[in-house]
């Protein structure tokens, strides 16, 4: 109740600031919007439904992207944690590559797949898939070996050992692969949405754009807030529950 | 009752260890762990393999659990070779290596689920029973982290024995722990072996503790590890590790260690 309170306050003197800021008059109502004029933005595109539509085109992307990006990564990044051939080569493309901001693959994605969804999809994957690889490569080589070897000495071995005891141990780096998999996906499908105009639906980076365009700053700030608002959500609901899992099981405090 | 049959004792296990010798060779220099060394259990014995560090003692329980392979000779159970691990022999290391992904159902279930012919509902009596056998059904629900030291050892112990294993290897179990929480775990592990009757073979550099529960204790000497001198333990069970008589045989074992102790300090 207390903690709710507090965060309530702050955010509450966030919003106050602002409107003291504008009311200073320092920079012109056009560069920076009373936080009113952003609620009314937010509540005639709710009302519109272009922000829903925006956000549901946004996310289906993001989703699909994300979780092929997720299902080739995390099998791939168990394999390179296992053996030094696929750890020479593979392992070492993934370190090369996610050094690689996910923006870059925009003009290749354009080139390969013209102003397409196969575009977006192409740099949704690309931004999930090497830091999703690494972080259970990393995590599945710092495992104690005892794991394994008491795992032999009942009978397992092979794939059993690798679904059973393997991944599971690795779990904690699994999942903070995926959410920092996720950072990436979500920024590089804002940057790719921002960058190009698709025809086929107009996600949450192409209302940013447009109110860019418009010169209407009441959109840019109220499409800014909305895509914290869904990050901040996603990881609530998508992330949290298995952190606080991995908490209560393996005894690590929050 | 059906699961009855997987709780029935099956005939121990006989180990033969054959002239066998096992070396470490790193860039700089080699160490004979075990040099041709020679040793036969028989069914249903307790046997304590002792000796300082470096004695090779441990090698030998990673051979006969199937973790590691000889240079040379032959280590057989039941008449078998040993050529990797298998079910019949279970083990029980330092660490307690539970998973901590797996409350403690989940961490004796383990081994169970790898045997072929149990449901689910046999593999769940089995696992209740021996998590009651080694006293903690009350936590059969616990985490891992949750346990304490002593607590995580006994679910070690059951994990290792829910598969019915025909021989135990136990690699220095009890070493992290504390005096009471192992004398404890002392009268319980005797408790467990007379019910359970199964072919242990531990290994410990306390001889006290060799002696507390050892039908024999193997002493051992490093560099080569050699197996120095075999002890029978004939006192009657259950064995109180702070009795005189026991401490006795403490007292003679020891002796036998010192003047190789201070040779290894001259050299």
């Amino acid at each position: 109740m207390k903690r709710s309170l507090v965060a309530f306050l702050f955010f509450a003197s966030l919003i106050a600031l602002w409107q003291i800021l504008v009311s200073a008059q320092i920079w012109s109502p056009v560069l920076l919007p009373p936080p009113l004029d952003v609620a009314r933005y937010l509540g005639q595109a709710i009302s519109d439904g272009s922000l829903l539509e925006g956000s549901v085109v946004t996310l289906k992307r993001l989703f699909l992207g994300y979780v092929i990006g997720c299902l080739i990564g995390l099998p791939l990044g168990l394999a390179t944690s296992r053996s030094k051939y696929l750890s020479d080569t593979i392992g070492v493309l993934a370190l090369g590559l996610q050094t690689l901001p996910s923006v870059c693959w925009v003009p290749l994605a354009l080139l390969w797949f013209g102003q397409s969804e196969a575009a977006m999809l192409f740099v949704v994957i690309m931004g999930t898939l090497w830091s999703v690889l690494i972080a259970v490569d990393n995590g599945a080589r710092s495992l104690p070996p005892i794991y394994v070897r008491a795992a032999r000495t009942m009978g397992s071995s092979g794939l059993h050992t690798l679904a059973m005891v393997i991944l599971p141990a690795s779990l904690p780096f699994v999942v903070s692969g995926m959410k920092q998999g996720w950072a990436f996906a979500w920024r590089s499908l804002m940057a790719a949405e921002i960058y190009v105009t698709l025809l086929t639906g107009y996600g949450l980076g192409h209302l940013l754009h447009f109110g860019r365009e418009l010169n209407a700053m009441d959109q840019v700030i109220g499409v800014m807030l909305v895509i914290i608002f869904i990050g901040l959500a996603a990881d609530k609901t998508l992330f949290s529950p298995w952190e606080r899992f991995l908490h209560r099981r393996w005894g690590t405090t929050t | 009752m059906s699961t009855s049959p997987e709780l029935i004792n099956q005939p121990p296990a006989k180990l033969v260890i054959d002239h066998v010798t096992k070396s470490f060779k790193s860039q700089r220099s080699s160490l004979t762990a075990l040099d041709d060394v020679s040793l036969d259990v028989s069914e249903g014995e307790f046997v304590c393999l002792v000796g300082p560090s470096g004695c090779g003692k441990s090698t030998l329980l990673n051979l006969i659990a199937g973790l590691d392979t000889p240079e040379s000779g032959t280590l057989a159970s039941d008449g078998r070779p040993i050529t990797g691990t298998g079910r019949e022999r279970g083990v029980m290391f330092q660490e307690h290596a539970l998973f901590p992904w797996l409350d403690v159902l989940g961490n004796v279930l383990f081994g169970l689920k790898l045997k072929p012919h149990l449901n689910k509902a046999e593999r769940i009596e089995i696992a209740k029973y021996y998590i009651e056998l080694v006293g903690l059904g009350r936590f059969i629900h616990a985490n891992v982290h949750e346990l304490s030291g002593g607590m995580k050892q006994r679910v070690a112990l059951a994990r290792a024995l829910a598969p019915n294993p025909r021989l135990l290897c136990m690699d220095e179990p009890f070493a992290a722990l504390d005096a009471m929480t192992r004398e404890q775990l002392y009268a319980d592990l005797q408790g467990i072996w007379s019910k359970r009757k199964k072919t242990i073979i531990f290994v410990t550099h306390n001889v006290r503790e060799a002696v507390c529960l050892g039908d024999r204790v193997v002493l051992f000497s490093p560099n080569p590890g050699r197996i120095r001198e075999q002890f029978l333990i004939d006192l009657p069970r259950p064995r109180d590790i702070n009795s005189v008589e026991l401490a006795e045989h403490a007292t003679r074992i020891t002796r036998a260690l010192k003047p190789h102790t201070v040779q290894t300090v001259a050299e």
